[in-house]
């Protein structure tokens, strides 16, 4: 019986990389369920803008690396950050100009705008192409750890090491950060407020004197900027590829349904579901196991529900079971 | 000279027209209620006011000024507030964000504005961080009439306001729309509810398939055997 | 209508001016994969032209389909079956008996019962079934590893396996529309995104079943397809082939291509005389009506759920017919070449431009799209050529653009699709 090792392998195998991994999903789901509750659609380009954000935010941090500038110990992508969403806002924007607001001013139904965000993501998807390739990029160039493995086993004496990566903590006080302004904004700001008034009730919003387009505007911006910086802390924690950020798009929409569409706290609550179920079933827990049970009790086969190769099925599954006994979501969302 | 001049409004939502010529006048300080039968098209006309609708003949005049040609917005900048019948309220946000919303046109200090809504409905400042959403039917009947109070309109208008909450709480919101009457609000409203409406009512317009079929004051209108005979069930 | 004769005899023109100034096995190359796209672009087409119903899984669905000639026509993998048959068998027969109790108790257990069993139920069930499949799947992958490994098929012709592609995908449609149809259109959507996710990522990695990545080769031709080298060690056929002036080998290439057309172009009017069929009877009429006004249709006692998933079946299974003959065309089964991209998301331009609602539509379309979607592939670099010109050779702008030309490709079908939708919304041929 040894807790303590079996304590330091869940943390490290799960609990931390689940933590981080979740904490980029509810960014992500965050952007998308703003975007539901103001717009009104499921925005299938999502995956995409954050891949371009990512890669504007690579393409500038390139840049000021050739300048030489630097804010060792941290990765030089997060100085870079703030001209990545500039760009990304601008680029929604526009798209907003140029698909969704024709559509909005029809009234069109909702499906049409998820078709039309189809062609957003084609044209997003080959405009991230074209800015950088489709090679896959390592862009983290601060301190890669804040524990390290080995010196952790060093000065605990433990078997089991424990590494905690500079990018998960930057990850999750980022994170926090992002929720708590996000947060202050939409309850103790005007705009804010008349966002959420929007969301709520779009016409008795218009009675109020509240300007539809602002509204809307304001959203693309924000969930840009969100979007931006989950797709760059999720670049820096694992790498970036852009085929790898369409893939995101199941679980982010799995968590944000999860949490109930268009409700902000459960799109949080959604994405820390989403993954810790998927790193806990993905897990092989033999080692754990071998540290609880007597010597002879070990198990000889792996310890695992489901081989990483399916943890999308994991998100499937859970968003089938939520649609199936519960639509609306753990929070309430808008509407079934 | 009359407040509110609605005058020969024609048009509808479609190809049909469901306001034929319709006039309705409202002076400063005035209760005036809507009544008639299910389909006359009293609801239609008060959107009509409102310019939620776009009318093929008539005009509105607001204290002198043609205001026909303005979006629903424009008009409550003017000082005209709305409270739709249905969904009235911001579901998920708070008592008092509600009433800020209302507000969100003004920019000067709104608190004394608040401060009057909570005294004319003070359960609203005892729920004021509630949300909205899990108020009763009755309260939030409240809070949509706070909600259009807080632009400080110079005429409300309310859609039904007592569709669906209790004969006891219709009594207290209609004491409720007196008092604001007194203030010298100009209260443009349509009732179901045509007899008691009438009670309160400086002016009653009975419309019959969307055209004034007897106008008169809310007490000769009561006294009426052919109003009451036909529109009041006996 | 004089406008779809003059459009298909266009596109006709198009292929031919292909097959004359460039090759013919190019040209026929483009028209029997366009075929196959007309047939997937038809099935998406009933889902949402008939009635506005999102599938973003096409590609899964796809998938599923192109499994089915691998089990059906491949040759069976001796002593696989043995092996590890009774196991995967007892394991699905498990997994199968333990979502069925679950469902049982969700029907008649009370709401507090439920929500302890029912989970518990699924974890022993597939802990049990996992018991099974485990070990089954590993003897079959240790048998015969070089080149089998997996179950191996039943040896029956491929032309079979098209029409069981077609319920492998309705089996896997009616999963997913029982659940996410009659929520929020949008909910659909999303729901068959992970469904196609998750039928590749089967395909990539359960090698006992189609050997993953390892690919299926060698799927024997429908009757009356030849082999190409058949066709060159004939002495009749080499001859005929001179006398044309062909060379054997071009020649047998071209027969095999013209057959394949032959048999594809079959299916597809047969599939067309039934969609139009379908689409001008009563049910066909209902369909529309549901999908023009759902609260009326509602209203007048029609279950749109039912009917939903109906055609969200029927189109699934069109699908995975076009898979099966698409795993047919290409002779392998490479599950790492299904694409979202390439299978969802371009038939979806297919049907939009050519004008979703009608049948001649998707299938101009899908024939137009994958004839520009191919030849944009060598027009891409030809252009950047032309506008890198005047570039310095070598400069980091010119190489970058140069290699850029590729992507260029989803980026203009993208605008394709944004621009076909907001200002020729009914497409191509519209629906009438």
């Amino acid at each position: 019986m040894d807790f303590l090792n079996a304590i330091v392998t869940l943390l490290n195998y799960v609990i931390i990389p689940a933590s981080s991994y979740g904490a980029q999903l509810a960014l992500g789901a965050l952007g998308v369920t703003l975007i539901y509750g103001i717009l009104r659609f499921s925005n299938f380009a999502h995956g995409d803008t954050m891949a371009f954000g990512t890669a504007a935010t690579i393409v500038v941090t390139w840049g000021l690396q050739s300048l030489g500038v630097s804010i060792s110990p941290l990765p030089t992508a997060l100085l870079a950050l703030p001209f990545g969403i500039l760009i990304t806002a601008a680029l929604v924007l526009g798209t907003d100009r140029a698909v969704y607001r024709f559509y909005r001013a029809k009234k069109s139904a909702p499906i049409i705008l998820v078709m039309a965000s189809v062609g957003v993501m084609f044209v997003m998807n080959g405009l991230t192409r074209f800015l950088i390739g489709v090679r896959e990029i390592q862009f983290d160039d601060g301190v890669r750890f804040v524990i390290n493995a080995r010196e952790f086993k060093a000065a605990t004496g433990l078997a089991e090491g424990l590494a905690l990566r500079s990018t998960q903590v930057i990850t999750l006080v980022t994170a926090v950060i992002v929720v708590w302004a996000l947060f202050w904004f939409l309850g103790r700001t005007r705009t804010g407020k008349s966002m959420r008034a929007f969301s709520d009730n779009e016409d008795l919003a218009l009675l109020s004197g509240i300007n539809p387009e602002k509204v809307v505007a304001v959203t693309w911006i924000i969930a840009a900027a969100i979007t931006t910086i989950a797709g760059t802390l999720f670049g820096l924690d694992k790498s970036f590829k852009a085929f790898n950020y369409f893939q995101l798009l199941l679980p982010i929409f799995a968590a944000a349904i999860v949490g109930g569409l268009g409700n902000p706290i459960g799109a949080i609550a959604g994405g820390f579901v989403i993954a810790f179920s998927e790193v806990a079933v993905t897990f092989d827990f033999r080692r754990v196991v071998a540290y609880l049970v007597p010597g002879d009790w070990t198990p000889s086969g792996p310890i695992q529900l489901l081989s990483t190769e399916y943890k999308f099925a994991v998100s499937f599954a859970i968003l089938i079971i939520v649609l199936l006994f519960k639509p609306t979501g753990l929070f309430k969302g808008k509407s079934v | 000279m009359t407040f509110l001049v609605a005058e020969n409004m024609t048009g509808g939502y479609g190809a049909v027209d469901i306001l034929h010529g319709c006039t309705l006048r409202v002076e400063k300080g005035q209760i005036v209620v809507i009544v008639g039968p299910n389909g006359a098209g009293k609801s239609t006309a008060m959107k009509a006011v409102f310019g939620m609708l776009k009318l093929r003949g008539g005009h509105v005049m607001l204290d002198g000024e043609d205001i026909s040609a303005l979006s629903p917005q424009a008009r409550v900048a003017k000082g005209m507030a709305f409270v739709p019948q249905t969904s009235n309220v911001f579901p998920s946000m708070s008592v008092e964000e509600n009433l800020e919303m209302g507000a969100f046109l003004r920019r000067d200090n709104v608190a004394a504005t608040m401060e009057q809504v909570y005294a004319l409905f003070p359960i609203l400042k005892e729920k004021r961080r509630q949300a909205a959403g899990e108020l009763s039917g009755g309260q939030r009947q409240q809070v949509a009439v706070g909600r259009a109070l807080m632009t400080e309109p110079k005429l409300l208008m309310l859609d039904e306001p007592t569709a669906g909450v209790s004969p006891i709480v219709m009594d207290e919101l209609f004491d409720r729309i007196i008092e604001v009457a007194r203030t010298g609000i100009s209260i443009l409203m349509v009732e179901q509810n045509a007899r008691q409406a009438l009670n309160i009512a400086n002016m009653g317009y009975v419309l019959v398939q969307g055209s004034n079929r007897y106008t008169d004051t809310g007490e000769a209108l009561l006294a009426d055997p052919d109003v009451r005979r036909t529109f009041l069930g006996g | 209508m004089k406008r779809t004769p003059i459009l298909f005899a266009t596109m006709g023109l198009l292929l031919l001016a292909e097959g004359y100034f460039g090759s013919w096995n190019t040209a026929l190359g483009i028209f029997n994969m366009g075929l196959i796209s007309a047939v997937l672009a038809l099935g998406v087409n009933m889902q949402w032209g008939y009635a506005g119903l999102f599938n973003s899984g096409i590609v899964g669905f796809v998938a599923i389909g192109g499994l089915a000639p691998v089990l059906i026509s491949m040759p069976p993998n001796p002593g696989a079956f043995s092996a590890g048959g009774l196991g995967l068998i007892l394991s699905f027969a498990v997994a199968v008996a333990a979502l069925w109790a679950a469902v049982i108790v969700n029907r008649r257990a009370s709401l507090h019962v439920r929500m302890v069993a029912i989970p518990l139920i699924l974890f022993a069930g597939f802990l049990a079934y996992r018991a099974f499949f485990g070990p089954a799947t590993n003897a079959i992958e240790a048998i015969n590893t070089a080149a089998a490994g997996n179950l191996g098929g039943l040896g029956l012709p491929v032309a079979v396996s098209w029409p069981v592609g077609a319920l492998f995908a309705a089996g896997a449609a009616w999963v997913v529309g029982k659940t996410a149809l009659g929520l929020r259109s949008d909910y659909l959507a999303i729901a068959t995104l992970g469904i196609g996710e998750i039928i590749v990522s089967v395909l990539r990695n359960e090698e006992w079943l189609a050997r993953g990545v390892l690919n299926v080769n060698g799927i024997p031709r429908p009757w009356p397809v030849p082999r190409e080298v058949d066709l060159q060690l004939s002495t009749s056929f080499t001859e005929r082939a001179a006398s044309f002036g062909i060379d054997p080998v071009t020649a047998s290439t071209l027969t095999v291509k013209l057959l394949y057309a032959a048999l594809f172009l079959i299916v597809l009017i047969a599939l067309i005389w039934l969609a139009q069929k379908a689409l001008s009877s009563p049910w066909g009429r209902m369909m529309r009506a549901i999908r023009d006004n759902e609260t009326a249709a509602a209203a007048m006692g029609k279950n749109v759920t039912l009917r939903h998933l109906q055609i969200f079946i029927i189109g699934s299974a069109v699908c995975g017919l076009g898979g099966a003959m698409m795993i047919t065309l290409d002779g392998q089964m490479t599950p790492g070449s299904y694409i979202p991209l390439r299978y969802t998301f371009l038939i979806w331009v297919m049907v939009i431009v050519g004008g979703s609602g009608n049948n001649f539509g998707s299938v101009l379309g899908a024939v137009l799209i994958w004839y520009l979607y191919t030849k944009a592939e060598t027009w891409g670099p030809q252009l950047m050529g032309y506008i890198t010109a005047g570039m310095t050779d070598g400069s980091v702008l010119k190489t970058h653009l140069q290699d850029s030309a590729e992507q260029m490709r989803l980026l203009t079908m993208g605008l394709v699709m944004l621009l076909v939708l907001r200002f020729s919304p009914r497409g191509l041929i519209p629906e009438k």
